[in-house]
């Protein structure tokens, strides 16, 4: 039993201020997604059985290239703050947890970027 | 600091299943899947930006039978995290609460996501001329 109240006992554990920015990329990013997948399986749909060539001449076009590349971020986006939470719910060792977000972020950024270089060097013609 | 100890409760595995909780954990299941999927598409772009050869054999192992098995499963769970999903975003609203309700749009997301899974299966095999 603490005699300490319970404003001290929060003190310094930062402001509540930003609570829901998490929450609220979630679901801004799952907005973002619904036509963007939509599209994409389309886009997959209408080439599937094509070979280099079709592909590489679907993203050198800038429409499909901006497309993907906002479903890239919006994807990687929504996808490590889907599994930070579902870390966050199983994984109850401070240490593991932290090392485990981090490494999902870190690697949802690297991969994110790796596959939006993909785009860009196809679509600038490389 | 805690008690560690104390009595846990409750035990998740004395419940019975309900469309409301098998299709709540199956929305997060799905999203680790498709999290999964994300390295695929990776992949995918960077053959195609490799080149021909690279795509060539990224194209082989997507349409083996144990990658089209792989692909299928992931657009069932594609399909049925949207469909889920909007389902959240409606309840986001304070929207389709009702118990009947929760359980009419629950069905009707499986429902959609396997409606919708081989559609675009059969689409895409029509789009490659398999169908002819």
């Amino acid at each position: 039993m603490s005699l300490r109240t319970p404003l001290g006992r929060v003190r310094g554990l930062g402001s509540a201020k930003e609570g829901t920015a998490h929450w609220w990329a979630q679901r801004l990013t799952a907005l973002a997604l619904i036509p963007l997948v939509l599209w994409f399986v389309v886009s997959l749909i209408v080439m599937t059985g094509a070979g280099h060539g079709a592909v590489a001449e679907w993203l050198r076009n800038p429409v499909s290239a901006v497309l993907m590349l906002l479903l890239i971020l919006a994807g990687f986006h929504h996808a490590q703050l889907g599994l930070q939470v579902v870390i966050e719910d199983y994984v109850h060792a401070e240490w593991l947890k932290f090392a485990l977000v981090t490494a999902v972020k870190f690697a949802a950024v690297a991969l994110g970027i790796g596959a939006a270089f993909s785009v860009l060097k196809i679509a600038l013609g490389g | 600091m805690s008690n560690q100890d104390r009595p846990l409760s409750p035990h998740l595995q004395v419940y019975r299943p309900q469309i409301t909780s098998v299709l709540s954990i199956a929305h997060r299941a799905t999203g680790i899947v498709l999290a999964a999927g994300l390295l695929l598409l990776l992949w995918w772009l960077a053959a195609a930006a490799s080149g021909p050869d690279a795509f060539e054999t990224a194209q082989a192992a997507v349409g083996s039978f144990l990658g089209r098995l792989l692909l299928f499963g992931w657009t069932f769970a594609l399909f049925y995290h949207l469909c889920n999903g909007i389902r959240h975003l409606f309840w986001d609203m304070g929207r389709g609460f009702e118990l009947d309700t929760v359980s009419v749009t629950g069905w009707l997301a499986v429902g959609s996501a396997a409606v919708l899974t081989l559609l675009a299966w059969v689409l895409a095999y029509a789009s490659m001329g398999a169908l002819r």
